[in-house]
């Protein structure tokens, strides 16, 4: 009897997958080759259009060589950097909605989010992490291509890009840094930019502008605000787009060795 | 990139192997003699065209002969068929056959690499889906957990509010800096922070530019290697003394007798 129950149950559960699967809503949805679509086998056809007829095809070829699957290869590590951006920008977006980069409401707007804003710590602790370990990653992930050799002709410019990448995540952390206007936040970011002002010729221009005055204030709060949450990752994004294009442009990632 | 399908490959392979083993096992086969004109007959029995395919090529030939004959009494001049088949008939389509009753012959086999620059090998390859697709994922979902449950255990640091007119002793740069902070104790600052890290970063940038040797092989690139080795080294190194051993007063100290001063 509770057998019957149950076929009943799963054919009336797979007619509804069928009719759910067979709108036009649905079929709008999940182009032909979705794994979602109805219909869908494990076949090298199905395969090709699971990347290609998606937008994974702007990041991944439909093959790649057997030994750039291997994890003992690339470590993962430029992928993970990238993963830990949409990460932090995720996380990110959730801090702006509670911080206000004055000098007067910064420190407040922080000591407010851990206390009363739900998961407001949890997120916060989580930004600051995977800021630290995207440094890393990324740090990690330019030994790993040196030790393979793997700068060297088609990928030197990639290579270039991708010191221009490290200079930026190096820049997107350090802003950052600033922003929870604690004494921690404020003494960094001093050391930080007194070396700067040492600059030969322009080295106190760029500390002016910067900091938005001879010294760090609320003028510098706000523009290490905007060059964290908008101006910075614009750029780097653009880098990125160009750094990922390349790599399947000079023909996939080098090796095996 | 010329890609081949990977069961096509297989399959090439095999055919290949198979060919390659009745060829060692069985006698070559018998070449087929090259024929002369004079036994074309037995020629013609041995070849594989259809009975009826020779039946009209014969016929045609005999009439191809009357007309040149033909033509030869009259006198016009006509180049004649030459012995060897290939001939150029000009009365009429070109009906000349060879040895065996071919149309045409097989002059010479051009190797594809004498004439085309083949650049592209076969290569072994597999589909992004499942399989890179499915390694990204779960490395990204190891990922996430990760610092979730660090970020559940371990807060970040949020000291009291900013005041400029108290200087924390010792003050510090961010972590990733502090090698850079370190090198302050032996160099002039402007040497420290601008120049040691311009060079540094700059020499990162042009180090394709720099290193000519083509090889990727470890064993070939024992001087990049070590050179790199020890760049990386340093920075760590400086950057640890920096974080842990470096106390109040940017003074030398052991972190297991005067504690961290370190914040994250």
């Amino acid at each position: 009897m509770a057998k019957t129950m149950q076929n009943k149950g799963s054919d009336k559960l797979n007619e509804l997958t069928d009719k759910v699967q067979s709108s036009q809503a649905w079929n709008s949805i999940f182009r032909p080759g979705s794994i979602f679509r109805k219909g869908y086998t494990d076949s090298p056809r199905n395969r090709s259009y699971v990347i290609m007829n998606s937008v994974l095809y702007h990041l991944h070829p439909v093959k790649v060589k057997r030994h750039a699957v291997k994890v003992s290869y690339t470590l993962c590590l430029g992928g993970l950097s990238f993963f830990l951006f949409i990460l932090l920008t995720v996380t990110g977006i959730f801090l702006m909605f509670f911080y206000r980069p004055t000098a007067a409401q910064a420190w407040n707007d922080i000591y407010h989010l851990q206390t009363s804003v739900t998961f407001g710590l949890l997120v916060r602790n989580m930004h600051r992490w995977a800021a630290h370990l995207m440094v890393l990653s990324v740090f990690l992930h330019m030994a790993r291509v040196f030790y393979h050799g793997a700068y060297k002709p088609p990928r030197e410019f990639n290579w270039v890009i991708g010191i221009v990448l490290l200079l930026l995540t190096l820049l997107l952390s350090f802003t950052g840094y600033l922003l929870p206007w604690d004494q921690l936040a404020l003494w960094a970011v001093t050391v930080g930019t007194n070396m700067m002002g040492y600059t030969p010729v322009f080295g106190n221009q760029v500390r002016f502008v910067l900091l938005g005055g001879s010294e760090i204030g609320t003028d510098t709060l706000l523009r290490w605000y905007v060059l964290h949450v908008l101006m910075l990752p614009f750029v780097i994004v653009i880098f990125m787009a160009i750094h990922f294009w390349r790599v399947r442009k000079d023909g996939g990632i080098s090796g095996p060795l | 990139m010329t890609e081949i399908p990977e069961h096509l490959r297989k399959r090439a392979e095999e055919a290949r192997a198979k060919a390659a083993a009745k060829k060692d096992e069985g006698a070559p086969p018998a070449e087929a003699p090259a024929a002369s004109g004079d036994d074309a007959a037995s020629s013609e029995a041995a070849s594989k065209i259809p009975a009826h395919l020779l039946e009209r090529a014969k016929a045609a030939r005999s009439k191809a002969a009357g007309a040149t004959a033909g033509a030869e009494s009259a006198g016009t001049g006509v180049a004649a068929t030459s012995g060897g088949g290939t001939a150029v008939a000009t009365a009429g389509p070109p009906v000349a056959a060879g040895p065996g009753g071919h149309t045409q012959r097989l002059l010479t086999v051009v190797k594809s690499g004498s004439i085309q620059d083949v650049k592209a090998s076969p290569q072994d390859k597999v589909h992004v889906w499942p399989h890179l697709l499915s390694v990204e994922f779960v490395a990204a979902l190891l990922c996430l957990a990760f610092t979730f449950v660090f970020s559940i255990f371990v807060n970040a640091p949020l000291l009291e509010l900013a005041d400029i007119n108290k200087t924390p002793n010792p003050s510090k740069a961010p972590w990733y800096f502090l090698g850079l902070q370190e090198l302050l104790a032996f160099f002039h600052p402007m040497v420290a922070g601008v120049l040691l890290p311009g060079i540094g970063l700059a020499g990162l940038a042009m180090a394709p530019y720099i290193d000519r040797n083509p090889s990727q092989k470890p064993e070939d690139r024992k001087f990049a290697i070590a050179l790199f080795t020890i760049f990386m080294m340093s920075c760590a190194v400086l950057t640890i003394i920096g974080s842990f051993f470096r106390g109040p007063g940017q003074l030398f100290v052991f972190p297991w007798t005067e504690g961290l001063f370190f914040e994250l």
